[in-house]
């Protein structure tokens, strides 16, 4: 279902139910590479969506910059209610600090800190003071039901644990969009199995969850499916 | 719905400015982060600030050495006092050598403003030997000068054994050592009854002085009396080197008058000179000295930073996974960069506090040795730190820009 675009205000409390929305987006990279060709689509605030496509198809190119960690070559991005074209590198980055949480394939944890810490520290540059943080970062970690890991280093963490800590640090600071990126894809199948499940029963909560995955199977799990291939979406299906 | 409805309670307050989300990074949260960032690799921290403790450490002894014996050099200036002066005949136009009149140490002491004059005479063509067999051209370069019993007064000087020649024994064959002769002559005590044989005569050691420091060429000689010595040596009452102490604030006035006063007739052949001057001057001139050893340290510093330089550039390598992930975290540019500038900093001013250290311990082994003074200089507290915080920014700045341009993706993809 694609919702019509409401107004350009940068207020997200003001702006429509739309918490992404690409229109017309273009990413070329130097050599001529394009790793998008004019893709729009709309993700609905609450919205599960698994994005589902063979390596190459542009799936992790487009979360990234949904999660405005890249901009777009041509065409127009919105994250929460705001133009990312236009807005400024600290702007960018202010929409991650609040709005966006990520969770990636390689957890990206730091080895010298708790996982209390990895967690907290996931809400730095929000600018929260330290106490606030980890407060926020026990009750994240309960929640992915690792509140009896807090003092454990990642070292000491089985696979799907430390991904548990990445999402729980994801989740820490109650972002309204979560993106996810083969967040399963380095765990057995167990492990992935109730990391996804974990994923949707937060998502459920209210956020919105973009995920990207290869993998049919995974993407079955999920309302609302975009297939990619060659930079383009070939298919959007909902249950 | 909006998207702000949707956050659940319980989650962080969030700081908004004009209804913006603003990513933060507050001073005290950085330097934690520049910290992390060090602890997490210790030994590599250590090893890079090592250079910058080296050079730094280097340089803070060559100043609290030079400062030491510099402090220690004045300290003797003061001791000594700055209030003495000497004349000496000059030498003529032609390059033949003036003489005073023996009028010349009477008229001073007659001068307002002077507290203790003292002469001394060549005795020339006398030479000293501890026994009569010693064959005459092994003299020893010891020489006898006559003098009367106010010069260890006048050159604040002291006996280290015996005493000095006094109203009696100026007129007695007695002969005082100075400290350098007395080495020479390997006599130690003045005690027993130690003969010398000066000048064709046999002497009895009555003294032995200490050191002369505001005029060291008198260490070298034997002190006699006037009286003995015209007596036996025929020397002319014509003075080779007068001492006159001033009192402390009419030094200058005295001195300008003292020319005039030894040779009325001849002041332009009359030296006047003030011996702490030239000690004051070999102090700074050893403070000269240390500014090649400053510019070695300096070369040192430079090594120290290109290591610092290079091990951030390694570490942004190694950390793209880390700077990646702070990006997508609400990092900024401007943040990366801060953080590897931070760390870069952090290491040398870490790295210059422990050569303070190194310097001030290496000025204290030297100090001790020497019997100085431990100086390290004020300055130095204050700029060993500082020169290491610009060092370890100017050192980071090329690592922190590349790890701030480094696309975060990419950065991800890392790892």
């Amino acid at each position: 279902m694609i919702t019509e675009r409401g107004g350009m205000s940068a207020d997200p409390s003001t702006a429509n139910g739309l918490a992404l929305e690409l229109r017309d987006v273009v990413k070329e990279y130097p050599g001529g590479v394009q790793a998008l060709r004019r893709v729009s689509v709309d993700i609905e605030t609450g919205d599960r969506v698994a994005v589902v496509g063979p390596s190459g198809s542009g799936k992790t190119t487009m979360l990234t910059i949904l999660g405005t960690l890249e901009r777009p070559t041509s065409g127009s991005v919105q994250v929460a209610g705001r133009d990312v074209v236009k807005a400024s590198d600290s702007d960018l980055a202010g929409l991650r600090a609040f709005e966006i949480g990520f969770v990636f394939q390689g957890f990206h944890l730091q080895d010298s800190m708790t996982a209390l810490d990895n967690v907290a520290n996931g809400m730095l540059y929000t600018g929260a003071p330290l106490r606030d943080r980890r407060e926020a970062a026990k009750v994240a970690l309960d929640r992915v039901a690792l509140g009896h890991r807090t003092t454990h280093r990642p070292q000491q963490l089985s696979g799907g644990e430390k991904q548990r800590v990445a999402i729980a640090r994801a989740i820490a600071k109650n972002p309204p969009i979560i993106l996810a990126d083969e967040p399963t894809g380095n765990l057995d199948s167990k492990s992935g199995e109730s990391v996804l499940e974990l994923l949707h029963q937060l998502a459920s909560e209210g956020a919105t969850l973009t995920l990207i995955t290869h993998d049919e199977h995974i993407a079955e799990t999920f309302p609302r499916r975009i297939q990619m291939r060659d930079g383009e979406i070939v298919g959007d299906e909902r249950k | 719905m909006s998207v702000a409805a949707l956050r659940r309670p319980g989650g962080l307050p969030h700081p908004r400015k004009s209804g913006r989300d603003v990513a933060r990074l507050p001073p005290h949260e950085l330097l934690g982060v520049a910290l992390q960032g060090l602890r997490t690799r210790k030994l590599r921290a250590a090893l890079s600030a090592l250079g910058i403790a080296i050079g730094i450490g280097a340089m803070v002894a060559v100043v609290g050495v030079s400062a030491s014996s510099q402090a220690n050099l004045l300290a003797t200036i003061d001791k000594l006092g700055t209030n003495l002066l000497t004349v000496t005949p000059g030498t003529t136009f032609f390059g033949a050598n003036e003489v005073l009149p023996n009028t010349a140490v009477p008229m001073i002491k007659a001068m307002h403003n002077v507290q203790t004059v003292s002469a001394v005479y060549s005795v020339p063509n006398a030479n000293v030997f501890r026994t009569q067999f010693v064959p005459a051209e092994e003299t020893g370069g010891i020489g006898v000068d006559a003098a009367d019993p106010q010069l260890v007064k006048a050159m604040n000087s002291s006996v280290a054994s015996g005493h000095f020649l006094d109203a009696a024994s100026e007129n007695e064959p007695e002969v005082v050592l100075g400290a350098a002769a007395a080495q020479d002559l390997q006599i130690t005590s003045a005690t027993g009854h130690v003969q010398l044989f000066v000048g064709g005569t046999w002497f009895t050691v009555i003294g032995i002085l200490n050191s002369m420091t505001l005029d060291t060429t008198l260490d070298d000689n034997v002190f006699i009396g006037l009286p003995v010595a015209e007596r036996l040596f025929q020397v002319q009452n014509s003075p080779s080197e007068i001492y006159v102490r001033a009192n402390v604030n009419d030094v200058k006035s005295v001195s300008n008058l003292l020319a005039a006063t030894a040779d009325p007739q001849n002041a332009d052949g009359v030296d006047v000179s003030q011996p702490s001057n030239i000690l004051e001057a070999r102090a700074a001139a050893k403070g000269q000295f240390t500014t090649l050893l400053l510019g070695l340290g300096a070369v040192a510093l430079l090594v120290g930073a290109i290591g610092i330089a290079n091990i951030m550039v390694i570490s942004v390598l190694e950390r793209r996974g880390e700077i990646g992930l702070r990006r997508a975290l609400g990092a900024t540019r401007r943040h990366i960069s801060t953080q590897f500038l931070a760390e870069s900093a952090l290491l040398a001013v870490l790295g210059g506090i422990a050569g303070l250290g190194f310097g001030a311990i290496a000025t204290l082994v030297y100090s001790v040795a020497q019997n100085e003074p431990w100086v390290v200089p004020l300055y130095a507290l204050i700029l060993a730190p500082a020169a290491g915080f610009v060092i370890g920014a100017v050192a980071g700045l090329y690592p922190a820009a590349k790890a701030a341009r480094l696309s975060p993706t990419e950065a991800l993809r890392a790892t």
